[in-house]
């Protein structure tokens, strides 16, 4: 299995390293279509939080090797001075400074695990991503009759 | 900025050429506003076949970027979403509301056809 990757931000340019590498491990994975997207997405959106709310940051991308299923792990962090309101920040209607309101629910509904943790220190946002487990048991079925 | 933007007859087509940042994408907006005079486009057709990720800031600027561009006198279709990039967007909930969009770049001008025919008969 793969090592970690890490993309330093500090600038809205480090968002299209960052989705790239984000979509690039995913297909390395073994995602399926539309997965790298949709974690490209997430990862897009979480990474401009940091860009716009605190200025710079880090996005951790790592691979996910569990007993019967693989994932793909994303964290954003800061040392920010935190959301005040992350409840409300994971609301649709809610808009922070730079009316980036829809941005950590829509990343939220785009993975399949989603953490926020925040206090006056910085933020770490922890999502995940899980590959299918039918589509695996598939692929060792597969894998068995091929011998 | 890696966006070519050509003139065809009254209208302007913007290909985006590979993924871009924010502000290329802020940089797009304000020069398609800005073309849109000194060419006295009707109507414009954004390529977006090119962009891996439509998050937030992206469809909010292509929405900003439609209603510039009718502030200006012209109307604006979009083409070439992605299979997966138009997936991830309805399950991120993005409001695509004012967009008009198209498959490709001929439906897409068929579209602006219609659109600004209209206009032009009543003497615009």
């Amino acid at each position: 299995m793969e090592d970690e990757v890490r993309v330093s931000i500090e600038s809205d340019a480090d968002l299209v390293s960052a989705r790239a590498e984000g979509r690039a491990m995913a297909e390395r994975l073994g995602f399926p279509r539309p997965d790298p997207t949709l974690i490209a997405t997430a990862i897009s959106e979480i990474a401009r939080n940091i860009v716009v709310h605190v200025g710079r940051g880090e996005i951790i991308l790592r691979p996910l090797d569990e007993d019967r299923r693989y994932g793909l792990l994303v964290i954003a962090c800061d040392q920010g001075s935190g959301i005040r309101d992350v409840d409300g920040a994971l609301r649709a209607e809610y808009s922070g400074r730079g009316g980036l309101g829809l941005g950590l629910p829509g990343a939220r509904r785009l993975m399949d695990e989603f953490e926020i943790e925040s206090d006056a220190d910085g933020t770490t946002v922890t999502m995940k991503k899980w590959r299918l487990r039918d589509e695996l048991a598939g692929l060792r079925e597969e894998r068995r009759r091929r011998g | 900025m890696s966006v070519a933007i050509l003139r065809q007859g009254e209208y302007l087509i913007a290909s985006i050429q590979s993924d871009l940042s924010d502000s290329e994408v802020i940089e797009l907006r304000n020069e398609l506003a800005e073309l849109v005079g000194r060419h006295r486009a009707r109507g414009i057709v954004i390529d977006v076949s090119a962009l891996e990720v439509i998050d937030s800031f992206v469809a909010r600027s292509l929405r900003a970027i439609v209603l510039t561009a009718k502030l200006r006198g012209a109307s604006t279709v979009i083409v070439g979403i992605q299979p997966d990039v138009a997936i991830a967007m309805v399950q991120f909930r993005l409001n695509l509301a004012p967009l008009r969009v198209a498959l490709d770049l001929d439906a897409a001008t068929t579209l602006l056809d219609r659109l600004t025919r209209g206009d032009a008969e009543d003497g615009g």
